[in-house]
């Protein structure tokens, strides 16, 4: 259901032969066609990361979109710890790269599983990402329907500490609590503590417990078979290197006598671009120059669909059992819907009321008549 | 060799008369004579050595070397697997001690006996060698031969490297993954506590050490009373203690499975403390000495390793957390200044491991990574000796004296003056108990 869009251009092949030539219809060009209205248009993109304070969160970011996200950030204390609960923040911005202009969403969620007591800390992100999609399905739903915001969340980071041998049970009810809604990319966070081998029996034993506990995590798509060996190849060692073990960094330092982005330790420098290092470059192809459209494809086509359906058989249930008449616009308790929109709403559900009011006379009447 | 001397002042009374040992047989026992400079080590070194002693009386435990158990060395001098060390240390010491130690004798002594004239004799006034501080060599061969008992408890999350710092600490396989032959790494449900002993023993001294580890701590989704296993473990140690204590016929050395130190592992963020850590050293810290440190300190660079231990401490001190060395313990100015240097740098950044590997031609310690090797033992790579050097080769014994003197005592104050205490329900004949001073004379008594 998901189709990688690549943009290989496919040049007409031109022959002697004039029949090929006009055997040629030329909708060929028509990835071309979309392709430049996508660059005109632009693309936005929602990235949720979740995980515990202290992963390397806002520094994985920054490190990902060359951006500085967090510059304002002020970190909390013991005291003031205590009491935190787990929020929703988002931070938006806007990158630009080659005329291709991208809308980036980063939703961030600091104190979850920092308390002493976790129980439900994941509440607060399923509830936000359920909003997002009964937002999305108004706006489908309504009448005004050219500037529908997207702010559905295509993809979910989860950082898991490198400390522990495995998952934790937080990590598990929190990716349980959430495969069905959103993609989830499980990372290895903070990986500079581990040596090479550390890292992958961590990935061994993390992969076997997502298959153990039936957790779902975002698969990649399988390569088509037209596609060339070199590409089948990074595939396949893509597939077999999850979950990703990230550092991240926001500062440059001289390493080899260039200038890269890595830590300086007294033992030696951690370069994050450095594939032997860490898998960070392995993330950020698969997140932006390769999947992001599949993801944003999954989210709308499989999770978006779920919740639509679900929403839905939930309504006539509830409609069958109120024995109310059906309407057809959806009405949900949501946070603010705009104000214009839900009194032409109001106006167009009276009018249609009164209109079925009246059907149901004239079908008494004519019944009476019969009579 | 040494002289006998009038200068000697009898102490009488009864308080002091177990001490005192004929002039005659001191001077035989001298040994070592020749290597120490004597001029520093006159009655300063040896009146310590003797408020030491005096301060053992009015505790009731025994120094016995019979016992196979080794007992540990009740005396205000530390002793040390390396008797260089200790020596430098007792030189430095010795000029402030001096004046420190005149006073503590008088108010150690005067009150047991009330009435008593004393006169102290300094060092330089003798005018020849007695050989008093030979009793430093003859506690040292006592308490070679008995050894010593240490009870280490390691609290953190799962996956921290408790195991592996405990094994490298002691450099050999005492963690409780190293002796179980069936470990495997599952987070338990709830808090269970096991520890594991082993006798070890380095030029001639032997140490029985005990590891109490807390698998389960911190790892389910609600932490809740997690601490809760552990501190029943530590009250329990202490109630088992005193109940020996209390005994008519008490055992010559009473086992002590008191926990002695807890270090606790702090996962390196980098950020702050989080409200678990609060939680736990806030009321642990008030029962034992805590030791905190930062766990798997390779994923933090140094300027961000500092950021975080200040950050940690303005956590601590903002929640009157008072981790070891405990500042209102120091005692005495010399002890101050060191403590105070330990104090600017904990918690400890630490690294373990117990793999070696080639550094320019040596066998390190180390963790080899693709960027590097990252040496355990280099204190410019990480704090892992400092750690070492407190537990071990500094602070060992103050360890053990803090714990004995400062929060068994507490323990046992508390549960003495709990009015439901029936000495009967310990097996001892009713006893009057008025407050906690007219408890401890009865108890001297006993002696």
């Amino acid at each position: 259901m998901t189709s990688n869009i690549r943009y290989k251009s496919r040049i007409p092949v031109k022959t002697e032969d004039s029949t090929e030539e006009k055997q040629y219809v030329g909708f060929a060009t028509l990835p071309n066609q979309v392709h430049r209205k996508s660059v005109k248009k632009g693309f936005d993109f929602t990235l949720m990361v979740a995980g515990e304070s202290g992963m390397g969160k806002s520094t994985l970011v920054n490190s990902l979109f060359l951006t500085d996200l967090y510059k304002d950030r002020k970190l909390l204390n013991a005291e003031e710890r205590i009491n935190q609960t787990v929020e929703i923040i988002k931070h938006t911005v806007d990158i630009e790269e080659k005329g291709v202009k991208l809308k980036l969403t980063i939703v961030d969620t600091p104190g979850f599983g920092d308390a002493v007591n976790n129980n439900q800390c994941w509440k607060p992100i399923t509830d936000y990402i359920d909003q997002q999609f009964e937002q999305y399905f108004r706006d489908e739903s309504g009448l005004n329907r050219k500037n529908i915001q997207d702010n559905r969340v295509h993809c979910c980071l989860y950082f898991i500490p490198p400390f522990g041998h495995g998952l934790r049970p937080v990590d598990v009810e929190f990716m349980k609590a959430l495969h069905e809604k959103v993609n989830i990319i499980p990372l290895i966070a903070k990986a500079d503590c581990l040596t090479p081998n550390e890292i992958k029996k961590l990935k061994d034993r993390i992969r076997e417990e997502i298959d153990k506990f039936g957790i779902k995590v975002y698969q990649f798509p399988e390569c088509d078979s037209d596609e060339d060996e070199e590409f089948k190849q990074l595939d396949k060692e893509l597939k077999e290197c999850t979950p990703f073990a990230v550092i991240g960094s926001n500062t440059v330092v001289e390493a080899r006598g260039q200038r890269v982005r890595g830590r300086l330790y007294p033992w030696g420098i951690v370069e994050v671009e450095n594939q032997s290092h860490c898998d960070f470059v392995k993330l950020r192809n698969m997140l932006i120059r390769s999947h992001m459209h599949d993801l944003k494809d999954v989210t709308c086509d499989v999770h978006y669909e779920n919740y639509r359906a679900q929403c839905i058989q939930e309504m006539t249930s509830k409609l069958a059992q109120d024995n109310r008449m059906e309407s057809p616009i959806p009405i949900l308790p949501l946070s603010t819907p705009d104000v214009d929109t839900e009194k032409l709403i109001k106006m167009k559900d009276e009018e249609l009321k009164r209109m079925q009011e009246m059907l149901t006379k004239m079908q008494q009447q004519m019944h009476d008549k019969d009579q | 060799g040494g002289h006998s001397s009038g200068g000697v002042s009898t102490w009488g009374g009864g308080v002091a008369s177990d001490i005192i040992v004929p002039v005659g047989a001191l001077a035989a026992t001298v040994v070592h004579h020749n290597s120490i400079n004597h001029s520093a080590h006159t009655p300063p070194a040896v009146a310590n050595l003797f408020s030491g002693a005096i301060k053992s009386i009015t505790q009731p435990v025994s120094m016995n070397t019979q016992k196979p158990i080794p007992e540990k060395a009740e005396n205000g001098v530390d002793l040390h697997t390396e008797v260089e060390e200790k020596e430098k240390g007792m030189e430095e010491g010795e000029i402030m001690k001096e004046l420190e130690v005149q006073t503590q004798l008088d108010s150690e002594l005067c009150p047991s006996v009330p009435g008593l004239q004393m006169s102290c004799i300094r060092g330089t006034d003798l005018f020849g060698y007695i050989g008093i501080e030979a009793v430093l060599d003859q506690m040292r061969c006592k308490t070679m031969k008995a050894g010593f008992e240490f009870n280490i408890m390691v609290v953190g999350q799962s996956g921290l490297g408790k195991s592996t710092l405990v094994n490298t600490l002691f450099k050999s396989k005492v963690s409780r993954k190293s002796c179980a032959p069936d470990y495997e790494e599952k987070i338990s449900k709830t808090v269970k506590l096991h520890s594991v002993s082993h006798l070890i023993e380095e030029k001639g001294v032997k140490m029985k050490l005990t590891v109490i580890d807390t698998p389960g701590f911190g790892d389910q989704i609600n932490n809740d009373n997690c601490w809760e296993p552990i501190v029943k473990y530590v009250n329990e140690q202490y109630e088992k203690y005193l109940r020996e204590e209390l005994h008519i016929n008490r055992k010559r050395r009473i086992p002590d499975t008191r926990v002695h130190c807890c270090i606790y592992f702090i996962p390196a963020t980098g950020h702050r403390l989080r409200p678990i850590d609060v939680e736990f050293m806030k009321r642990l810290g008030k029962i034992v000495s805590i030791v905190p440190v930062i766990a798997k300190a390779d994923t933090l660079t140094i300027e961000e390793r500092q950021e975080f231990k200040e950050r940690i401490r303005q956590d601590l001190a903002a929640n009157g957390i008072h981790v070891y060395p405990q500042r209102e313990y120091d005692e005495d100015p010399e002890e101050r200044i060191l403590n105070n240097r330990i104090r600017e740098n904990i918690p400890f950044a630490v690294v373990g491991t117990d793999k070696e590997h080639q550094v320019n031609g040596n066998k390190v310690l180390g963790r080899k990574t693709k960027w590097g090797i990252i040496e355990v033992e280099n204190v410019a790579h990480c704090e892992f000796a400092n750690l070492r050097d407190l537990l071990i080769r500094s602070h060992l014994q103050d360890l053990k004296d803090v714990t004995h003197n400062i929060h068994y005592e507490t323990y046992r104050v508390r549960r003495l003056n709990e009015s439901n205490l029936n000495f009967s329900e310990l097996g001892l004949s009713a006893v009057p108990l008025e407050n906690g001073t007219a408890d401890k004379c009865e108890s001297d008594s006993h002696l």
